[in-house]
């Protein structure tokens, strides 16, 4: 069912992560990230796995969300497992009809498998856990110094907020449409290609056609709230640099140590 | 002088194809602070036209709209008037911004640069004013229809507005969400003495409202207490509009040959006026 | 032969923390040419009911049956008996897509497949039914179209479908008082002269009370009410247990009641409420004397 994603949704709570500042949050993601390929031995992923469990266990998110946000994804791990196990050179353990299992294959398979789940983890264990305003407004504030180089830093940011905002919306509204069209006789499961495309148009029109017009009553209504762009702005949440971004920071930066240790020792 | 004064204002929608419509024509109005107006009128009567002249959305294509004094042709009190008269749109949807309550009913304020102490002093008090203080930090689509437009409410509320406009604030709402939301304009008028223009098509709300006033076809036909208007039965089904129960019955009353005195609108009216 | 539900339960999202049971245990029978109306709170239920109508929906529990045949069923039995369903939606004008009234219109009758000119035959049999005039409409853009026209090439849309049950979900939410009456007259002449079976889902009691021979009344998933309007709304208890007013001619004539005329309460339109405290009053003027 549509209504069952959960990539980029929120949970509120108060938990440290909560609190955390979404900059430092972003910042320390891309940190991370960084960290999944540079320190891409046993030791650095146990470390970054074990962070990633302790982090979970501390958005106070229930667990089952975090596999769920892995579940999109189920198909594409599987695959790029199955590649790597079988197209790496090396000590064949198993084999069957033309595919030669090897042990490298399965180690290669495994960690990259656990390099995606960890990006996601991460990913997700940011949207969880900041709120859609303050992740876009913690983005403004990161790219503010690009403006002088054109980087329309406020709009892109006002353009995710609002995309945030509507995503739930318009899963309802293609939810009603579908049904409405499949009353009409509109089959959208049968023939091939080409006839699905088209099948695709009664139900791409109105959507296209109701995405205009909410757009229109939300400018007009943003206007009518003396929205006039980024200039004088101000806001009610102002971003603060806080002790638990320092600790966060601190933490972070003790693992990065631990893991280039353990690299740099080939562990 | 009164708050809002619409003098001779004609309002022509421009359309691709060289026609055009005048929706709004010739259009006399004045509207004194602390008034209680409810607007009526088919669809395409030019209510919503005239609503959009109310805060500059729409600007005169003859004649002047004022507003608290000023020209709302005067670019340069744009904001100003904007922020004197706060608007609510029939879809609750497609007007909330941000993804979390609280930080809607504070994108008002924030756009007029308001410090964030005082944003969130007014947010909480906002929020408090139309009782929807437990949901600050829910998200906008868990909410009611009805629980939205009180969001939308207390987001013009939060800019400290004069005047609040309600365009069919209730014409997609169930009935406990009409009841809120008229509720809740009620109580801000009353206490607040907050001005309210207030469009709608459910002539129970009009009822609630110290002055009615009826379109048509782009112009003012009627314009006097809900009692006066209601009470005209005959003149309101012809222009397509309904009237509450009570003036309808009264009227079929009268007209079988019972006494009844000509002003009745609501059921406590005629239930005193059939059982004293 | 009618449409049956037996002990239908539904509950979306199962298997996650979402979870949320929306109908529990729900048995109704709706007999051929009847007219009924379903009404309750947003949540009580009833959009899921009837979304299984139709087999958008398949019960988690139980079963829907369209003239004895199990919508979640065999393949090809399953999909005829859903046809006989037309379903119109809340809104439904933003469902229409075509560029054309009369192409959108035929959009239904295309997908089963029917020959072009007993398409063509369809269209504007239903499109005189909802008083669009044929040879000035079929080429407009619907888009072009006011509120309540749009409403009706959508309605027409459905019809078009020429069903034996027609299920319509608000159908008159948003319009204006005139464009409201209009609609409700074509939907009873839709009952009484092409003898449909109508199930109506409405906020409005006073609609419900002047329309309807049969109202279910929805809370929490269950069926609470099942009677006719005569019966039904004057259920107090359960009615404030749904948490549904009475009609207002209901509320008013209870009112003069409990205020020492003695009227009977059972009057669903201002006609009708009138004439019932006229004869009221005659009684007690002549007990009077």
């Amino acid at each position: 069912m549509l209504t069952d994603i959960t990539i980029g949704q929120f949970f509120p709570g108060t938990s440290v992560l909560h609190r955390m500042d979404p900059r430092a949050k972003l910042l320390l993601l891309i940190v991370l990230m960084a960290a999944i390929f540079i320190f891409d031995t046993p030791g650095g992923y146990t470390a970054l796995t074990g962070l990633a469990l302790a982090l979970i266990f501390l958005s106070g998110v229930p667990a089952s969300m975090y596999f769920r946000s892995l579940r999109p994804l189920w198909w594409i791990l599987a695959f790029t497992f199955l590649i790597h196990l079988c197209a790496t050179p090396g000590e064949v353990f198993f084999r069957f009809w033309i595919f030669d299992m090897t042990k490298e294959g399965l180690s290669r398979g495994f960690f990259l498998c656990l390099r995606l789940t960890l990006l996601i983890l991460f990913s997700s264990l940011l949207t969880f856990t900041t709120s859609p305003l303050s992740l876009t407004d913690g983005m403004e504030r990161l790219l503010r110094p690009l403006k002088a180089v054109g980087v329309p830093a406020h709009e892109l940011a006002m353009m995710m907020t609002i995309a945030l905002r509507f995503v739930p919306t318009l899963i309802e509204e293609t939810d009603t449409i579908v049904k409405a069209q499949q009353s009409r006789g509109a089959d959208f499961s049968t023939g091939n290609v080409l006839k699905r495309v088209r099948h695709l148009v009664p139900i791409l029109v109105p959507l296209f056609i109701s995405s205009f017009r909410r757009a229109d009553e939300l400018a007009t209504a943003m206007e009518a709230r003396c929205y006039r762009g980024g200039e004088g702005r101000t806001r009610m949440k102002e971003l603060h640099v806080g002790g638990v971004d320092y600790a966060a920071a601190g933490v972070t930066a003790l693992l990065l140590a631990a893991m280039g240790a353990m690299k740099a020792a080939g562990v | 002088m009164a708050f809002i004064e619409v003098e001779e204002l004609s309002f022509v929608y421009p359309s691709e194809r060289g026609e055009r419509r005048m929706a709004l024509d010739q259009v006399n109005l004045s509207i004194e602070e602390g008034e209680f107006v409810a607007v009526l009128g088919t669809n395409g009567s030019g209510k919503s036209t005239l609503a959009k002249h109310l805060n500059a959305i729409l600007l005169p294509t003859s004649g002047v709209c004022r507003v608290a004094g000023m020209d709302t042709r005067d670019a340069a009190r744009l904001w100003d008037i904007r922020q004197n008269v706060g608007m609510v749109f029939q879809n609750p949807d497609n007007q909330i911004i941000a993804a979390i309550v609280e930080d809607d009913v504070a994108f008002g304020p924030e756009n007029l640069g308001v410090p964030s102490d005082e944003i969130r002093r007014r947010v909480d008090e906002a929020l408090a004013a139309v009782g929807m203080s437990s949901f600050r930090g829910f998200a906008p689509h868990l909410l009611s229809g009805g629980q939205k437009q009180r969001i939308a409410i207390a987001g013009t509320l939060a800019m400290h507005t004069k005047c609040l406009v309600l365009d069919e604030p209730t014409a997609m709402l169930d009935p406990v969400g009409r009841g809120e939301v008229l509720d809740t304009v009620r109580q801000l008028h009353q206490e607040s003495g907050i001005t309210v223009v207030y469009i709608t098509h459910f002539m129970e709300e009009a009822a609630a409202a110290q002055r009615v006033v009826v379109m048509e076809e782009g112009k003012i036909v009627e314009d006097g207490s809900p009692k006066e208007i209601f009470s005209r039965v005959d003149a309101m089904k012809k222009r397509g509009l309904d009237v509450p129960l009570a003036a309808e019955v009264a009227w079929k009353l009268r007209k079988q040959g019972v006494r009844l005195p000509e002003d009745i609108v609501t059921d406590e009216e005629l239930v005193v006026a059939l059982c004293r | 032969m009618p449409i049956e539900l037996k002990g239908v339960s539904y509950t979306y999202m199962k298997g996650t923390p979402f979870e949320r049971m929306a109908l529990r245990d729900v048995s109704l029978t709706i007999a051929d040419g009847s007219l009924t109306a379903i009404a309750g709170h947003t949540g009580s239920g009833k959009s899921t009911l009837v979304q299984h109508l139709n087999g958008l929906l398949h019960p988690t529990q139980g079963e829907v049956l369209i003239d004895g045949v199990n919508l979640a069923g065999k393949k090809k039995e399953a999909v005829l008996a859903r046809r006989k369903v037309g379903m119109v939606f809340q809104y439904p004008e933003q469902q229409l897509f075509e560029e054309t009234v009369a192409a959108d219109i035929a959009f239904g009758p295309r997908n089963l497949e029917l020959p072009e000119d007993e398409i063509e035959r369809r269209v504007r049999a239903a499109m005189e039914f909802v008083q669009l005039d044929y040879e000035s409409y079929r080429d407009v853009t619907p888009f072009k179209l006011s509120g309540g026209q749009m409403r009706r090439v959508a309605i027409a849309g459905v019809l078009a479908l020429e069903p034996q049950y027609l299920v319509l979900d608000e159908p008159t939410a948003g319009l204006d008082p005139q464009a409201r009456e209009e609609l409700l007259r074509r939907i009873t002449d839709l009952h009484r002269k092409k003898k449909l079976t109508i199930i109506f889902v409405s906020h409005n009691m006073q609609d419900i009370a002047r329309m309807a021979e049969r109202v279910v009344f929805m809370h929490d998933g269950r069926i609470l009410i099942d009677a006719p309007p005569s019966e039904a709304f004057f259920a107090d208890e359960k009615m404030k247990e749904a948490g549904l007013a009475a009609p207002p001619t209901v509320a008013l004539l209870s009112r003069l009641r409990q205020n020492g005329l003695l009227v009977e309460a059972d009057a669903f339109t201002a006609e009708e409420a009138a004439k019932r405290i006229a004869k009221a009053i005659r009684k007690k003027e002549g007990t009077a004397c």
